[in-house]
């Protein structure tokens, strides 16, 4: 495609959520009124996020897939903004940022979607619609913009809207959730931004590219480290990274579905995206000398998560549905750090995989979790199992049917999405990078590979638990699958399933992009 | 002033004024409009009170506010280029008053935010029955000190200068008669105030004495060239000349007046205080630090610079101690807030003594001080507009639930508490900060960059705090909601534009900051 219209698109696909959220905010002009006001600004949210979409196929489809197009930046704009800073508006995507964008843009539109028919409980759908907007314009810069400080903001940018859709429209206890979310990933974005500045100043640019191009030079030892530790630590808070976690099960449990589905979905994603695109590249030094413990952090991430899964799986545990499936992305996001850490193309490849993956199998299992809450007003995994189980199978057979296959994707059985990333991860593990402590990986692999086991064993637990049982009288019916919530989950089974079967697809697309961020830009 | 003697000369004087122009100085009266217009305004309003009957009185207000804007106006054909009046008439290069980029720039920030004050001030007036001449007068000669002293470039236009802005300031925290907190507070005002211009008087008078010039260009030549055994009464000198400005920009220790003071004197002046008291302040800094004292930037370089760091963390822990139930507690929050700002607006005043270019430096805290002044008015405004209406206390409690009640005004205090902060969507907050951090780092200040650094972090908790009570549910109220009326016009302005131009600086910060990193001395 032509690049001005390739630059046109990806401009557009950053800013028509941030114009959609303000239009939101005015009464709909006449003709597009709707049934009522609030019909009518949900309505607004759908087209949107569906235009915003579809650019986003078109951006897809006119991507340069050649040999050498996934590794170059693409549709690049680039713009000069503060010249007193140097900060440049530069955007453009490659094969790392293009999926990721995608996914985004997807799984907005999907909860846009979903939101239409379902509208949380809560104040006003107009703040709902706009805050979704600002939400999905701060993700989509985050994944498209070149330059640090940018990057950086729109970093934060999701912060706001994420707290007010925990606090205004979440379930209990979501005043002290959203609060520990902002608060955390709030302190962890300063130290991120120290970090940032400090190789602004001492690389002398804020571009990415840049830097990348770089590869270091132009950092000292020292300053790569202290610039991979302050930055590190935003990115692992938001990832979450064991043991900067604690936020995540508190504000999934009290998240809206949308919230949760996004949060899960996308917002863990851009820290593990600031890992590959902005410290592997930009200080390679500094990552090799932490990469040890960050695949450390990441396989205790995975035993932590699925150990504390198992708890909750347990019968009389009280465990909610929603905060387990947060531990499982505490488990699943210590697979991509490992991944990274291991600094291989084959790791990041991995790793790259699996945080798509995981979007679209998390984001699925939020859907139908909450699409269970509210039809039993529970996400207790007791109260919904009662005695025997919650019979899902035969109250709601293909509600039961598509839990039953978010839970095994879940756990990585080959021919679904989970399988590829996670395999890649361990295997890169078995061989990391020159210069990294063989016989550690080792150990990290063989505790990746338990925790695999510790994954299949409590999500088949809670497959046995929600979908299985006895079916007595007493329950009231649940109604099964409705048409929208096929249209909302359809796309997501269908890509778990396609990129299970054929992982080549994205991985082509990573892969050529990866091998030059970790050789520098060359 | 130095000039008493001085009559204007016809301007283009004739060819038989030759021997007149040899001891008489002509002066460029649009060099100095821009003070003279809120001076005259000044004497005009007061004179003015005595014939205006009670009715029209509020017409004072509103004829402040005009003259204060026809002096920014004043600024506009000042722009072509540099101006100078009232210089020696044996060269022509060394001037007491100088229009060039820096005057221009925080004759801006100054009459700005005086404007805005007055604004403020229109309603506040009224509701509380403040005598409308005198404050007006006492507003105006104030602010018309405050425009004169950055285009000051001699020590003794300096001092004037300063006095002219600070006297009318104690009066005017005084104003409210029968309120024994506001007396108290502008006793405390005066006699630190008046210590600290005594102990400044001292360091002038050893820097006169070494020098031997009182024109900050001579007094820097002179400085450089004095003989080797004045270096420690000169370098005494810079010293004490420092702390009267420090007093202005209430650094570490000379800042334990802040809070009384802004508690006990009306709100806008409050608001007056916090940006055009610290422009005052730190605008004389820079004028003799960068150009009467380039000599010794051995001795105020790291002066500055641990000042610097103690104000800034001591506002801050001041303002995290602030208990937010405690009564006033919203001013005094802000109040330590401003405190801790004016610690960053030193930092690259100190990164100037060790940079090349200590010129370029310093516009760092032209940048950030425009920024703070908008942001710092608006919340001012905003807590001006909430104290008004409640009638209580105006503690940070009070404005539990705000989003509800009056979401515009909660949004905008939110986003001026944010731009504080220094976080998105305060974007220009958080340049403002990358800007000044640059100017540390820079400079090979990392010491400071990193003591600032913890500041802003410490500084995020209690913005955040404040900024999320807002959007609490608000409290089961004790009492009846009062009956929501609509705010003051005059209120309802100085919000709506201190939030515009927040938003718009937010969306192209380069229209201040591109005064960092520019030689505007």
């Amino acid at each position: 495609m032509d690049p001005t219209a390739m630059q046109l698109v990806l401009a557009a696909i950053v800013v028509l959520p941030l114009l959609g959220a303000l239009a939101a905010l005015f009464p709909a002009p006449p003709g597009l009124k709707g049934k009522n006001p609030d019909q009518a600004v949900l309505r607004h949210g759908v087209t949107v996020t569906g235009a915003v979409f579809a650019l986003s196929v078109v951006l897809a489809a006119g991507f340069d897939y050649g040999a050498d197009g996934p590794a170059t930046m693409q549709a690049e704009s680039d713009v000069s903004w503060i010249p007193a800073l140097g900060i440049r508006i530069h955007l453009g995507v490659d094969g790392v940022s293009l999926p990721l964008l995608v996914l985004t843009a997807l799984l907005t539109f999907l909860c846009a979607v979903y939101g239409y028919f379902v509208m949380p409980a809560g104040p006003s759908p107009r703040a709902f619609v706009a805050l979704l907007l600002v939400l999905e314009g701060g993700m989509l810069a985050t994944f498209a913009v070149l330059n640090l400080l940018l990057f950086f903001l729109a970093f934060e940018m999701v912060l706001i809207p994420m707290y007010f859709l925990i606090a205004r429209w979440g379930g209990a206890g979501r005043g002290a959730a959203a609060w520990k979310f902002i608060l955390y990933t709030l302190l962890g974005s300063v130290v991120m931004l120290l970090g940032l500045l400090l190789v602004g100043f001492q690389g002398g640019t804020f571009d990415m590219v840049a830097l990348a191009t770089d590869n270091g030079a132009g950092l000292t030892h020292t300053t790569q480290l202290v610039a991979v530790l302050a930055i590190g630590i935003g990115l692992a808070v938001k990832t979450p990274m064991w043991p900067l976690h604690s936020w995540l099960p508190d504000a999934h449990t009290s998240a809206p579905t949308v919230g949760s589905v996004l949060l899960a979905g996308v917002l863990l994603k851009m820290g593990t995206y600031g890992f590959v695109r902005v410290l592997l590249p930009i200080a390679p030094d500094g990552m090799e000398t932490y990469a040890p413990y960050l695949a450390a952090f990441g396989v205790t991430g995975i035993l932590y998560g699925s150990l504390a899964c198992l708890a909750l799986a347990r019968t009389g545990a009280r465990g909610d549905l929603k905060r387990l499936i947060a531990y499982s992305s505490v488990g699943h996001m210590g697979f991509v750090l490992l991944g990274i850490s291991t600094l291989t193309p084959t790791g990041v490849n991995g790793a790259l995989f699996a945080n798509i993956a995981h979007g679209l199998i998390t984001g699925l299992l939020f859907f139908l979790v909450g699409a269970l809450k509210e039809r039993t007003g529970t996400t207790d995994l007791d109260a919904l199992a009662g005695r025997t189980g919650a019979a899902l199978y035969g109250s709601a057979p293909r509600l039961g049917a598509l839990v039953a296959f978010g839970a095994v994707a879940s756990l990585g059985l080959p021919g679904l999405a989970g399988f590829w990333g996670e395999m890649l991860a361990m295997f890169a593990a078995y061989d990391p990078a020159a210069g990294l402590p063989r016989p550690a990986y080792l150990v990290f692999m063989a505790v990746a590979g338990f925790g695999t086991l510790l994954t299949a064993a409590y999500l088949l637990v809670v497959v046995r638990r929600v979908c299985m049982g006895d079916r007595t009288d007493d329950r009231p019916a649940l109604g099964d699958v409705r048409r929208y919530e096929i249209a909302a989950w359809s796309p997501l089974v269908t890509l778990t399933v396609l990129a299970g079967l054929w992982p080549a697809a994205l991985l082509g697309l990573t892969d050529p992009a990866v091998q030059k961020l970790l050789a520098g830009g060359s | 002033m130095t000039y008493a003697h001085a009559a204007a000369a016809p301007a283009g004087g004739t060819a038989d004024t030759v021997l007149a122009e040899s001891v008489v100085q002509s002066v460029d009266w649009l060099a100095v409009a821009p003070p003279t217009i809120v001076a005259v305004a000044a004497v005009a309003l007061l004179v003015a009170d005595l014939f205006v009957p009670e009715r029209a009185k509020h017409l004072l207000g509103w004829s402040a506010v005009a003259a204060l804007a026809l002096s920014l106006l004043a600024l506009l054909p000042l722009l072509d280029g540099d101006r100078g009046t009232f210089c020696l008439t044996d060269d022509p290069n060394v001037c007491s008053y100088t229009a060039d980029r820096f005057a221009l720039v925080v004759q801006l920030l100054v009459l700005a935010g005086a404007l805005l004050a007055a604004l403020l001030s229109v309603h506040d007036v009224r509701a509380t029955k403040l005598p409308a001449g005198e404050f007006w007068f006492l507003l105006l000669a104030s602010a018309a000190g405050a425009a004169l002293l950055p285009a000051a470039r001699d020590l003794a236009t300096l001092v004037i200068a300063l006095e002219v802005a600070s006297l009318p300031a104690f009066a005017l925290v005084g104003l409210r008669r029968g309120d024994r907190l506001s007396s108290e507070a502008a006793l405390k005002f005066f006699l630190s105030s008046v210590t600290a211009t005594a102990v400044m008087l001292l360091g002038i008078s050893f820097v006169y004495a070494a020098g031997g010039s009182l024109h900050l260009a001579r007094l820097a030549d002179g400085l450089a060239t004095a003989p080797e055994q004045l270096e420690t009464l000169a370098a005494a000198g810079v010293v004490l000349t420092l702390v009267g400005f420090a007093f202005k920009t209430a650094a570490v220790p000379f800042h334990f007046w802040v809070p009384d003071t802004y508690v006990g004197a009306p709100i806008p002046v409050a608001a007056y205080l916090s940006v055009v008291g610290k422009a005052v302040g730190f605008s004389g800094l820079i004028l003799v630090t960068v150009l009467a004292f380039p000599a010794y930037d051995h001795v105020w370089g790291p002066a500055i610079a641990v000042l610097a760091a103690l104000t800034m963390t001591a506002g801050n822990v001041a303002a995290l101690r602030q208990r937010a139930d405690a009564p006033h507690s919203a001013v005094r929050l802000l109040a330590w807030s401003s405190v801790a700002q004016a610690g960053y607006l030193l930092v690259p005043i100190a990164a100037a003594a060790y940079a090349d270019e200590p010129e370029r430096a310093v516009g760092a805290t032209l940048a950030y001080a425009l920024m703070y002044g908008v942001v710092n008015l608006g919340a001012f405004a905003v807590v001006a507009a909430v104290g008004a209406k409640g009638g209580r206390g105006g503690r940070v409690t009070d404005y539990r639930g705000l989003a509800s009640t009056r979401l515009p005004v909660a949004l905008a205090l939110a986003f001026f508490l944010i731009n504080l902060a220094g976080l998105p969507p305060g974007i220009i907050g958080l340049f403002a900060k990358v800007t000044v951090l640059g100017a540390a780092v820079d400079a090979g200040l990392g010491w400071l960059a990193v003591v600032m650094a913890a500041n802003v972090v410490v500084g995020l908790y209690y913005y955040l705090r404040w900024t999320a009570l807002l959007f609490r549910p608000a409290a089961p109220a004790a009492e009846p909601p009062a009956v929501r009326t609509a705010l003051a016009a005059p209120l309802r302005g100085a919000i709506g534009l201190t939030a515009a131009l927040g938003i718009a600086l937010s969306g192209a910060p380069q229209l201040v900051l591109r005064f960092a990193g520019e030689a505007l001395l």
